[in-house]
């Protein structure tokens, strides 16, 4: 089954990051496929590379880059709620005459049009939030 | 297109306070340019987001109150708003902008463009839903 992933609350402040992770990880095991995360509402906070979290702790942002590298997820961070949050990557931070961009290897900004393609493509769509 | 499916979009927020609702509807605003078979559930405290006469001056944010309005311009028509969540609040549908929309198989005829629907119809509306997103 094609699977559709959207995450809508804050790393650290909020499970959703980490459940939908865990989710993520069991659907591919059982066969699954996952072929896009989605982040949205205070969820694309999840994409900053610039999060520093204590050794002992897990890091969010890492475990999502790792996961989707290694099976070739599509993370998408959407644009109008990145902007709002101080999300950048390398060329909305030029455009928008900002001095540093932030965004982690393995996300990607765009429009909310892929959250509803998404919809549309998978057999399941899935919501972490509140 | 053979893949349209049925989305809903379920508002359980207050429109101030948080931001879900004015994501919810940046969601549906950009939705809408999909062709898809769309309606919007308002329920809790969702169901104040579609009050009347909402002035958001005071608090500094900017009032989205009338962009519901616009929604029947996008072919979205089918506001289905929760009884309960509203009794529950003290709330009826004369608390309720009017939302209308065009009906292009009616000779443009204007409708409403809110349903008031018990929670248990409410509940048969999301299990007839393809994707349902929740804010």
């Amino acid at each position: 089954m094609k699977i559709g992933v959207v995450i809508s609350e804050g790393p650290y402040t909020h499970q959703a990051a980490d459940t939908a992770y865990h989710f993520v990880k069991a659907a591919l095991a059982k066969g699954h496929e996952v072929p896009r995360v989605f982040f949205y509402h205070d969820g694309v906070n999840v994409a900053t590379r610039l999060s520093v979290p204590p050794q002992d702790e897990r890091n969010i942002q890492k475990n999502w880059t790792e996961l989707a590298k290694e099976h070739g997820i599509d993370m998408v961070v959407c644009i109008a709620a990145a902007q709002r949050r101080g999300l950048l990557d390398e060329n909305e931070a030029e455009r928008q005459g900002k001095d540093a961009n932030n965004i982690a290897e393995g996300f990607r900004i765009s429009g909310l049009g892929q959250l509803i393609e998404m919809g549309i493509q998978t057999d399941r769509l899935v919501m972490f939030g509140d | 297109m053979s893949d349209t499916k049925k989305f809903l979009y379920v508002n359980r927020k207050a429109p101030y306070g948080t931001i879900y609702a004015l994501e919810s509807l940046e969601v549906v605003l950009i939705g809408a340019a999909f062709e898809q078979d769309v309606a919007l559930a308002f329920l809790d405290d969702g169901v104040f987001q579609l009050t009347k006469g909402q002035d958001t001056a005071g608090i500094g944010v900017k009032n989205f109150s009338p962009t519901f309005r616009a929604l029947g311009d996008y072919d979205v028509n089918k506001l289905y708003v929760e009884r309960e969540s509203l009794e529950e609040r003290g709330l009826t549908e004369d608390d309720l902008q009017e939302i209308m929309y065009e009906d292009e198989d009616d000779d443009w005829a204007e409708k409403p463009s809110i349903r008031i629907v018990s929670r248990a119809e409410m509940a048969e509306i999301m299990a007839e839903q393809d994707v349902i997103l929740s804010f």
